[in-house]
């Protein structure tokens, strides 16, 4: 049997032993530390180095413009409710192809990841198959279909969808999936004891227990695509986007306009994800009050 | 029980299928109208009558296939071979690969019996297609193309007017107009991956170049490669990093940056209401305001380049970070924090073995995921600031022709991403222990 009582002499050596333990633990933290500060340091400087302006140089300017957008703008307050008319229609474009895509990907990513979730799939062979169909739209940025895609149908807001449909299904289809890796199997089985179809199944045993998990992530989706939305259209996606490229082109004495656009996009953000917040807040607090 | 009762009942249980019923119904022709309403909003219709299928036909080809450009300027007679028809791709003078016969005659074989030969006089062209006959064409820089076809009727794939004539089959295309006489036969393949025609390793197999480099040239290979004009794999190279860069420097500044202010943010660690509510607002306005807006005034302060980038990623990310860290602190457990105090540590002790222990995971587990969602945002807003992988696929789409260079950016982003994805999956496992990778 192992010793239980350690003399004064052992205790010392266990407490030089965990010092050095210690010690040595520290080193490697600062040492992770300084190889981190260096590569950030290097990084930036390598940035700098590549970049048209410097850092010290720029950050002067840095409010330069948007001090000059709002002074221009300020003169011309009065025109603001005419701008905010006239880019209505691209701000709703904008919304309409998030919302769409959101929809659109949506769908697909429950279909997606119903087919490849172990216990529900439809043909479990082919799981692997569907997981690497979402990986593959995840891993597809947005622009890049965007832009191929814009090459052959022409500028417009039809582009910048199928783009965000495609990656909001690989991105949805995977937070699904883990969702309904949670989802009680009971139900699915006392369907099938009655000779439901897959269809049948899915719908009313699966579906019922995760909608507000899906539609929780499917609303924060929607307010990454509202912004998705807006940078495709500045790459001549249409919508708001590509109002905001083409006010900003005109430069001085048109920054009304940009500054109307800014404030227009601005706030379609803020409202966008505090009303969307505010659901999902409802979504999950209500099925955790349901559960318990 | 009483009649009344199940009456009540099954009248309650009534109401409550049929709302059920409703919504079932409801919400699909719900989600039908809308996209009813977009599909026409978006003009869809006109959409796909304008989309161009020669542009997709094109784009695909291109993609797996490369051509070859016979050309000769009917002004001075002089034939040229480039591969792309690009200056960077052309064959030295007097020189062509073995399917194309220089000389008085320029002989072009373009497979299965398909001819096509340059005449010197009158810059006659003629074109045997096998199972069709000789069509013979003289060029008159005055008076356009003469043409000599052997039947009455045309078959569609000649299309021909007083000035031009292209003609494509499956062996290639020519197309004769009074400035240039141009034959393109297709390959399968990228061109000139590895070496271009300058290079002395252009063509040999791959075991001769490994036998070179053996031999001492390995440096002369390495260079020919990456210094490639047609591929510029040392740019792309470049381009990939930069793009990566800037997520990384974006990602850490921005939760460098995030983290005290997060602490203002939280209830249990900020004394002042006031502070709290105005970190938050500064949160949600950071957020809000947006990548692509930061993107447009940054890149007017510091110019084009990665780091316009790197900064716009930082911004955006520290309202995200701060909103995301800030909740975090609000779920530490108290007690770990009064076990510290006990021992008499001071409140930056108390922080440091109280709070950021229980912190790091969740931390980061979120920079990590960040790290991998921004070298997506670093390929668009590389687009916009003109850095990175980003500018070179735009670049590459506008101009329209090396859409085999597109597809090599393409294939490039997503294993970059896929290869970002799985390393943050790594590291997420290695660094927080406890954690099985299952979210």
């Amino acid at each position: 049997m192992a010793e239980t009582t350690a003399s004064p002499r052992d205790l010392g050596g266990i407490h030089d032993d965990y010092m050095a333990l210690t010690r040595q633990k520290r080193l490697y933290s600062l040492v992770l530390l300084i190889i981190f500060i260096a590569l950030m340091v290097a990084g930036f400087s390598v940035a700098g180095g590549r970049n048209a302006g410097s850092f010290w140089g720029g950050i002067d300017n840095f409010f330069d413009y948007p001090s000059e957008l709002v002074i221009e703008a300020s003169g011309k307050l009065s025109e603001f409710p005419d701008h905010f008319v006239t880019f209505f229609p691209a701000l709703i474009e904008t919304v309409n192809i998030a919302a769409a895509a959101t929809l659109l990907g949506a769908l697909a990513a429950i279909f997606l990841s119903l087919l490849s979730t172990r216990g529900m799939a439809r043909f479990p062979m082919l799981i692997p198959v569907f997981r690497r169909i979402m990986d593959i739209s995840r891993a597809i940025p947005e622009i890049v279909v965007a832009l191929v895609l814009i090459f052959i149908l022409g500028g417009g807001p039809v582009p910048a969808m199928i783009a965000i449909a495609i990656h909001t299904a690989g991105a949805l289809g995977k937070l699904f999936s883990e969702v309904n890796e949670n989802a009680d199997l009971k139900p699915v089985d006392g369907l099938a004891s009655v000779g439901a179809t897959w269809g049948q199944k899915m719908f009313l045993g699966v579906v019922p227990q995760v909608a507000p998990n899906w539609l929780s992530y499917a609303l924060l989706r929607f307010e990454i695509n509202v912004r998705a939305s807006a940078i495709l259209g500045f790459v001549g996606a249409g919508g708001l986007g590509y109002e905001l490229k083409n006010a900003i082109s005109w430069g001085q004495g048109r920054y009304d306009e940009a500054a109307a656009i800014f404030l227009l996009l601005f706030l379609t953000i803020v409202v966008i994800d505090q009303t969307s917040s505010h659901y999902r807040d409802r979504l999950t607090h209500g099925s955790k009050s349901e559960r318990r | 029980m009483t009649m009344l009762d199940t009456a009540d009942l099954k009248g309650s249980a009534d109401r409550v299928m049929a709302r059920k019923r409703l919504v079932g119904f409801g919400l699909p022709a719900l989600v039908l109208a809308y996209l009813t309403y977009v599909f026409f909003a978006f003009g869809v219709p006109e959409l796909i009558q304008k989309a161009s299928g020669t542009n997709a036909h094109a784009l695909v080809a291109d993609t797996y296939s490369h051509k070859v450009h016979v050309t000769r300027d009917n002004r001075s007679g002089d034939v040229r071979v480039a591969i792309e028809g690009e200056n960077k791709g052309a064959y030295p003078n007097g020189e062509a690969p073995d399917w194309v016969s220089l000389g008085e005659e320029t002989v072009i074989d373009l497979g299965d019996g398909h001819i096509i030969t340059y005449l010197p006089e009158n810059n006659g062209v003629t074109y045997d297609v096998p199972g069709y006959g000789l069509m013979t064409f003289e060029v008159s820089r005055s008076q356009g193309v003469f043409q000599n076809y052997p039947t009455e009727e045309l078959p569609d794939w000649i299309s021909a007017s007083k000035n031009r004539v292209a003609i494509t089959t499956e062996a290639g295309r020519l197309s004769v107009t009074r400035n240039r006489t141009e034959v393109f036969r297709y390959f399968v393949g990228w061109e000139l991956f590895f070496f271009t025609l300058d290079s002395p390793y252009h063509g040999m197999s791959f075991g001769e170049v490994v036998g070179r480099a053996v031999n001492g040239e390995a440096g002369t290979i390495a260079h020919d490669f990456w210094n490639n004009a047609m591929w510029r794999h040392g740019d792309v190279a470049w381009a990939i990093f930069e793009t990566i860069l800037m997520a990384f420097l974006g990602t850490m500044g921005g939760a460098i940056v995030a983290l005290p202010l997060a602490f203002l943010a939280a209830r249990n660690f900020a004394p002042l209401v006031a502070v709290r509510m105005a970190t938050r607002r500064l949160f949600d306005f950071i957020r809000g305001v947006d990548a692509l807006i930061w993107t447009i005034i940054l890149s007017r302060a510091f110019g084009l380049g990665p780091l316009t980038g790197a900064l716009a990623i930082l911004i955006t990310d520290t309202g995200t970070f701060g909103k995301l860290f800030s909740e975090a602190l609000e779920n530490v457990d108290k007690k770990q924090i009064e076990g510290v105090q006990s021992t008499g540590a001071k409140p930056l002790q108390r922080y440091r073995f109280g709070v950021i222990p229980q912190i790091t995971p969740v931390l980061i587990s979120q920079i990590l995921y960040f790290l991998e969602s921004n070298t997506r945002s670093a390929t668009v807003i590389g687009a916009i600031t003109g850095g990175g992988i980003g500018l070179l696929l735009t670049q590459a789409i506008i101009t329209q022709k090396d859409w085999e260079e597109v597809s090599y950016y393409i294939l490039l982003i997503i294993v970059m991403v896929v290869f970002m994805d799985w390393l943050s999956g790594l590291l997420r496992r290695k660094l927080i222990k406890g954690d099985d990778g299952g979210h």
